[in-house]
């Protein structure tokens, strides 16, 4: 897990999110048919970070995170509705909408650990799809809602039918929730966090207030999980009763186990993987690829990524020795 | 009266196919810790070669339901043989994620085999025709649903508290390493646990076939409802796994027939609370 940052080396940071900018201006130069894709794309990658933060950093196997998703999703969605259509407040609101569900939620979940607090995080989301679909004059029930219509990013653009606005406002959200995701993790709290997914224990003894740090994770990636459902009523102007469902925390979790939990960049480059694989082989079959994930899934535990690390880092410096010391003759 | 006896069959009825599908997994994540999303699978694969067996292939319906759950008790004890076993010892995310694969592989293949079409097994006249009880009649499927049931029921007490393997299990369940110490073979137990489990999940499957329609996405559509009873019955609990199963298929069932435009609603508060009542299970005290 890359947890302590090399504050020593500031540009070694900056790398990452110099690749980000520059796939997203090959795809905005290059693909503009794929735009919608890339902005759904930038939308997930948000909601995977702040599950992320909960699985991967502070250690709690959720399968409700959607819940959190769906409250920012409708409440960005009512907001436009019934009170103004400006993207950036529509954002604030779902985000605080999101962190409120966690607050509220977490209250009653992080009493419980392991399978009881996995099955119980499914029974708050599956309760609050069923009340989405229940108050059908508010949330407009299976047809979804929609109707709404936004306002321009800062006044000055507005979203259009070719997705342009659309990508590059999804783009910059994720980099800013990818940069302020990281300074949290960074910060003695974060590490705390992480304290805490290693070792309960101890960090109790240590004097950590172990409930009260998760209470804060928890609204944390609350918090994060309320933009990017925001943000994904915002640029698809509709928001169905799937965004609370359990396959859409199910299909998260699957992406940032492929991207590696505990690293946000994996968080975004599983996601990449994960779309980007459905969108091609689902295009062809939606049955196939399922064949694709499900194969990847298995060899993904099957080849834990630390043993081929080990090995590929080995044959580097295998080979690096044999440079030096040619005549010794490593193999 | 007729509503309240009507919610009480159709519910109790639903619980048993409930308890007959978790029952393995269960005892499974007790035994092995082992987190199995798969479980549902189990189930899909039951009823699809019962339902290919009596229907393409006119085997009589007791012959293709028993052929069927031998099938999927053998594969539960092959893919434990050679992958499961192994992820014993990783930890939680990573067996949630490996079965969660397997369960997508499993759903591409039944599609690749037989479509995405719903499969019907037909059922006997001797088991579609009605059965006047008395004090009112009720489809001979229903009855056999809970005499299987009970049945389940009684051979796992049995087979738990009477013979020598239920207490290799239940020895094995409490501490698998002082198990092996005293020389139980506690392979041999997990593989067996773990076919009967599968076999069990399979005859649920074939059995629950007209409650819960046998379709590639039913691993997923169903797993969480089977989840939900092995995590408020408690793990490797038999009777805990049973009063959830029955609780809960009352509580769904009741909430269909009274107030049905709230989905799910009151099976998932109902699961909340009593989760966090008894988080241990549903017949455990609370240390």
């Amino acid at each position: 897990m890359q947890l302590i940052h090399h504050s020593h080396q500031p540009w070694r940071q900056a790398i990452p999110y110099v690749l980000w900018v520059a796939l997203a201006v090959v795809v905005y130069v290059f693909f503009p048919d794929q735009l919608p894709l890339g902005a759904r794309i930038a939308c997930m990658a948000i909601f995977v970070m702040s599950l992320d933060l909960v699985v991967g950093y502070a250690g709690l196997a959720t399968l409700g995170h959607c819940a959190m998703y769906g409250a920012g999703a409708y409440a960005a969605g009512l907001w436009a509705t019934h009170v103004s259509g400006d993207p950036l407040v529509g954002l604030l609101v779902g985000a605080v909408a999101g962190a409120l569900v966690a607050a509220l939620s977490g209250l009653f979940l992080l009493r419980f650990q392991g399978l009881t607090f996995l099955m119980l995080t499914i029974a708050v989301s599956q309760i609050l799809e069923n009340l989405a679909s229940k108050m059908r004059h508010w949330t407009g029930g299976d047809d979804g809602l929609s109707g709404f219509s936004m306002g321009k990013v800062l006044g000055l653009a507005s979203f259009d039918l070719s997705g342009r606005v659309a990508f590059v406002y999804a783009v910059v959200v994720m980099l800013l929730s990818l940069w302020l995701m990281r300074r949290i993790m960074g910060s003695p709290f974060g590490l705390a966090c992480v304290g805490i997914h290693e070792n309960r224990l101890r960090m109790a003894a240590l004097g950590s207030s172990v409930t009260a740090h998760l209470q804060r994770i928890y609204i944390v990636a609350g918090f994060f999980a309320g933009v990017a459902g925001a943000l994904s009523a915002q640029i698809n102007q509709i928001v169905g009763l799937d965004t609370l469902g359990f396959d859409l925390s199910a299909e998260a979790l699957v992406m940032l186990v492929l991207g590696g939990a505990g690293h946000l960049h994996g968080a975004i480059a599983g996601t990449l993987v994960f779309m980007g694989i459905h969108h091609v082989a689902s295009a062809i079959n939606p049955y196939h690829w399922l064949f694709i994930i499900g194969a990847l899934l298995v060899a993904v535990v099957l080849l834990p990524r630390e043993r081929w690390s080990l090995a590929w880092r080995a044959r580097l410096a295998s080979l690096g020795a044999a440079r030096v010391h040619p005549s010794r003759g490593v193999p | 009266m007729q509503l309240l006896a009507n919610i009480a069959i159709d519910g109790l009825a639903y619980g048993m196919v409930l308890f007959i599908i978790s029952v393995g997994l269960s005892v499974t994540l007790g035994l092995m810790r082992f987190i199995n999303l798969a479980h549902g699978a189990f189930a899909m694969l039951g009823g699809y070669v019962c339902a290919w067996l009596v229907r393409l292939n006119d085997w009589p319906f007791v012959w293709g339901l028993i052929a069927a759950v031998l099938v999927t008790g053998v594969v539960g004890a092959l893919l434990e043989v050679l992958v499961l076993r192994r992820l014993y010892r990783s930890g939680e995310l990573q067996q949630v994620l490996f079965t969660i694969g397997l369960t997508f592989l499993m759903i591409a293949t039944v599609n690749l085999l037989w479509g995405p079409e719903v499969q019907l097994i037909p059922l006997p006249v001797w088991l579609s025709a009605p059965v006047d009880l008395g004090f009112r009649t009720l489809p001979a499927q229903r009855l056999l649903v809970l005499g299987v049931g009970v049945l389940v029921v009684m051979l796992s007490a049995w087979v738990m508290h009477f013979t020598r393997f239920g207490i290799w299990l239940r020895a094995a369940v409490d501490n698998t390493s002082t198990a092996s110490t005293l020389g139980i073979a506690v392979e041999r137990v997990q593989v067996l646990a773990f076919a009967v489990g599968a076999g069990l999940a399979g005859l649920g499957g074939i059995l629950g076939a007209e409650l819960m329609p046998l379709e590639p996405y039913y691993p997923i559509k169903y797993l969480v409802l089977v989840l939900v009873v092995v995590s408020v019955g408690g793990m490797g609990q038999i009777t805990g796994s049973l009063a959830a199963a029955l609780a809960l298929g009352i509580i769904e069932t009741a909430s269909k027939y009274l107030a049905s435009d709230w989905g799910s609603m009151f099976f998932f508060v109902a699961m909340a609370l009593l989760l966090a009542w008894r988080p241990e299970g549903l017949l455990v005290r609370r240390a």
